[in-house]
C-alpha cells in the first residue's frame, strides 16, 4: 500500500524557481506519467519523491509517512535512470542482487528474486556479463529487473527510454507496461514523448513551467485539455486554434461562421478543434489547402483560414491537392473554447 | 555548394609527391624526437651495465657487456642504500598524504558546487608557480625551528605540496569520469554517502587513484633541489647522488643516473593512462 501525497511542494535552484507550488495525489499501484518538455520541472518533481533532491518548501507522503526529510533508503522506493546506472564493475547478478545486499537479504532470497526479475525481463542469459558487454536495451533491462528486485512500494522512471531506438522503445513499452502492472507496485514514470505517456499511463500530470497545468487521464487530457498549452501539447499534429468574436449570447463568430459555445461575458475568446474532429461538409470554415501529406492511414492537410495555420486530417481516399479550397465543418461535440487572457479552457 | 566541395576536396587530395615528402617529414620528425628522449636512456643503460674501464673507453659497444661491477660498486657504495632506503621512505609518505588529502579534494571538486570552486582549481596549479628555491629555504628556517629538519618527515611534506596538485587534478578528472548517476543509483538501492562511496566509487576509481598516487611516489623520488637543502645526515638518493658524484668516477655517476632514471620510468609508464586523462587526452 504505497499511496503518494505530494503537497505544495516548491523548489528553487539559485533565482531560478523549478517548481511552484506542486500538489499531487497518487493511488496506490497506479499509473502515473509526469508529461511536459524538458525543463518543466518533472524530472526536479520524480527527484524530489526519490529524495535525491530536497523540497525548498512542501512535503512528500508516501504510503501514510512523511519523507521529505528521510534520504531516498529509507522510501521504499526504486529508481530507474535515463542512463540505466547500471554499476559497470558489477555482473549482471551482482547488479540486481545489489539493492538485497544492502538490506542483508540471505541468499537463497537473493537468488529466488534475481532469478524471478531477470526472467521477467528476459535477461537470464546474461547473469554472469558486465555492463559493458550489454547493449543498451539489455542495459536498461537490467536497470529495471534491479529495481524490481528489491519489490519497492513505489517504482520511480526517468525517461527509461529516451536513450532506445524508436524499434526497441516501442517493445520496451508494451514489455514495461506489462511488467508493472503485474509488479502492483505504484509508478512514477517521467517522460516527454506524449504517445508513450498517452500508451503508458492511467493517468497523466502534465507539467509546464514548473506547474502542473492537467491531471487526468489520457484520454481526457486529449479530449478536454485543460489550458490551451495542453491542447499544443498533446497530439501530433496539435490542436488548431482560432479567434473567435461574441456573436451573441452563447454564440461565436470564428471565421465567418458561427457556433454555439460557452455564455461568458467576454467579447474574444479562442475556438479549439482537433485535426481529426473535421469533415468535409458544407456550411464549414474555408480553408486554403497549402499542404497535403499523404500518411498512409490517411492524409494530413496543411491549410489557411482567414490567414491562420489550420490542419486537417481527411481520408487518404479523398483527393486534394494544393490551391483547393474546402469546406471543414467541426464536429459539434468536438469544439472546445479558451479564455485567451488565463488560457484556461472555458 | 560546389565552391565549397572544391576547396574541401582539394587537401583531401594532393599531389603524391607532395604527400609522400609529408610522410617522410612526418617520420623524420617522430624518429628524432624518439632518439631525443631514448638516447639519453640507453646511454645510461649501456654504460651502467658495462665494467668501469669499458665506461671510460671508446668507440662503445652497442650492446653492454653486461658487467655488474659499476652496479656492485655502486650498492657497496658507503651511504647508498641508507639514501636508498630514505627515498624510498620519503616518497612513500609524499604518497599517502598526497592521495589522504588529494582524493577527498579532487572528490570534492568533482561533486560538489561550492563557492570559489573555479578559484580554488586555479590555486591548487599556482603552487607549482613558485619556484622550489622560493619555497625550500624559508622552509629550511622553519623547519629547524620546528625541528622538523633533516627528518624524512619534513622532507614528505615538502613533496607533498609539490605532488598535491597532480594528485587532485588525476582525482578530479578521475571521478568526474564516474557518472554521478551511479551513485544517486546506489543511494536508492539503500546505500548511505559512505557506503556508496565504497561500494560504487571506490572500485572503479581504485585503478585511476593507484595511478595517481604512484605519479605522487615518482614526483618525491625525482626530487633534488628541497631534498638537498632540507636534509644533511639522512638524505635521499638523489640529493646524496648530487653531493657525491661530483666527485666521483663517471662508472658510478651512471649506475646512479640508472638506478634513479629507470624505477621512475617504469612507474610513470605503468600509469600513463590515466596521466594522459588528466591532460584530456583519449588514450588508446
Amino acid at each position: 500500500m504505497a499511496e503518494i501525497v505530494i503537497k505544495n511542494v516548491t523548489k528553487s535552484f539559485g533565482a531560478f524557481q523549478a517548481l511552484h507550488g506542486v500538489d499531487m495525489t497518487i493511488s496506490d499501484q497506479e499509473f502515473m506519467v509526469l508529461l511536459g518538455a524538458s525543463g518543466c520541472g518533472k524530472t526536479t518533481l520524480l527527484r524530489i519523491i526519490a529524495g535525491l533532491e530536497t523540497p525548498t518548501s512542501g512535503e512528500v507522503w508516501i504510503g501514510g509517512r512523511r519523507v521529505d526529510q528521510l534520504p531516498p533508503r529509507d522510501r521504499g522506493i526504486a529508481m530507474v535512470f535515463q542512463n540505466y546506472a547500471v554499476f559497470p564493475h558489477l555482473t549482471v547478478y551482482e547488479n540486481i542482487a545489489f539493492g538485497l545486499r544492502m538490506k542483508r537479504t540471505d541468499q537463497d532470497e537473493v537468488e529466488r528474486r534475481v532469478t524471478r526479475t531477470a526472467e521477467l525481463m528476459h535477461i537470464e542469459m546474461l547473469l554472469k556479463r558486465f555492463s559493458g558487454q550489454l547493449s543498451g536495451g539489455q542495459r536498461q533491462r537490467v536497470a529495471v529487473a534491479r529495481a524490481l528486485a528489491m519489490e519497492p512500494d513505489v517504482i520511480l522512471m526517468d525517461e527509461p527510454l529516451s536513450n532506445l531506438d524508436a524499434l526497441l522503445r516501442l517493445e520496451m513499452r508494451a514489455e514495461l507496461k506489462g511488467v508493472l502492472a503485474g509488479s502492483k507496485t505504484t509508478t512514477i514514470y517521467v517522460t516527454h514523448d506524449q504517445v508513450e505517456a498517452m500508451s503508458l499511463a492511467d493517468r497523466i500530470a502534465v507539467m509546464h513551467g514548473g506547474k502542473i497545468v492537467q491531471n487526468a487521464s489520457p484520454v481526457e487530457v486529449y479530449r478536454n485539455p485543460a489550458a490551451r498549452f495542453v491542447g499544443g501539447f498533446i497530439g501530433n499534429p496539435p490542436m488548431n486554434f482560432l479567434p473567435a468574436a461574441r456573436a451573441g449570447k452563447g454564440k461565436w463568430q470564428v471565421a465567418g461562421i458561427t457556433f454555439p459555445g460557452p455564455d461568458v461575458g467576454k467579447d474574444r475568446i479562442e475556438f479549439a478543434i482537433r485535426p481529426e474532429d473535421l469533415t468535409q461538409s458544407e456550411g464549414g470554415l474555408k480553408a486554403i489547402v497549402r499542404v497535403v501529406e499523404p500518411l498512409g492511414a490517411h492524409t494530413l492537410v496543411t491549410t489557411d483560414v482567414e490567414g491562420q495555420l489550420f490542419r486537417a486530417i481527411v481520408d487518404s481516399d479523398v483527393s486534394v491537392s494544393s490551391g483547393d479550397v474546402l469546406s471543414l465543418k467541426p464536429k459539434p461535440d468536438r469544439t472546445r473554447w479558451f479564455d485567451p487572457d488565463s488560457s484556461q479552457a472555458l | 555548394m560546389t565552391e565549397v566541395t572544391a576547396t574541401a576536396s582539394a587537401p583531401a587530395k594532393p599531389a603524391p609527391d607532395a604527400r609522400k615528402a609529408g610522410h617522410w617529414l612526418l617520420m623524420a620528425t617522430i624518429v628524432l624526437f624518439c632518439i631525443w628522449v631514448l638516447a639519453p636512456i640507453y646511454l645510461l643503460v649501456v654504460n651502467a651495465l658495462s665494467s668501469p674501464e669499458e665506461v671510460r673507453a671508446f668507440p662503445k659497444a652497442f650492446w653492454p657487456s653486461f658487467d655488474t661491477g659499476s652496479l656492485r660498486f655502486f650498492v657497496e657504495f658507503n651511504g647508498v642504500l641508507k639514501a636508498l632506503w630514505n627515498s624510498v621512505l620519503v616518497a612513500s609518505l609524499t604518497m599517502t598524504f598526497s592521495i589522504l588529502a588529494g582524493a577527498p579534494a579532487g572528490y570534492a571538486l568533482s561533486r560538489f558546487d561550492f563557492p570559489g570552486k573555479d578559484v580554488f582549481r586555479v590555486m591548487v596549479l599556482m603552487t607549482r608557480a613558485f619556484p622550489l628555491p622560493l619555497l625550500a629555504l624559508p622552509l629550511a628556517v622553519f623547519f629547524i625551528r620546528t625541528g622538523l629538519d633533516d627528518t624524512a618527515l619534513g622532507l614528505a611534506l615538502v613533496h607533498t605540496t609539490l605532488a598535491l596538485p597532480f594528485a587532485v587534478l588525476i582525482t578530479f578528472s578521475l571521478f568526474s569520469g564516474i557518472p554521478y548517476e551511479l551513485e544517486e543509483a546506489a543511494h536508492t538501492l539503500g546505500c548511505n554517502r559512505l557506503q556508496a562511496f565504497w561500494k560504487v566509487i571506490w572500485p572503479l576509481a581504485m585503478p585511476g587513484i593507484a595511478a595517481s598516487a604512484v605519479f605522487a611516489f615518482t614526483i618525491s623520488w625525482n626530487e633534488v633541489f628541497a631534498a638537498a637543502v632540507l636534509t644533511i645526515q639522512n638524505r635521499t638518493l638523489p640529493a646524496f647522488l648530487l653531493q657525491s658524484l661530483d666527485v666521483s668516477p663517471p662508472h658510478l655517476k651512471f649506475a646512479g643516473g640508472a638506478a634513479l632514471v629507470i624505477p621512475a620510468l617504469l612507474f610513470i609508464f605503468a600509469v600513463r593512462k590515466y596521466l594522459f586523462a588528466m591532460w584530456g587526452i583519449a588514450n588508446r
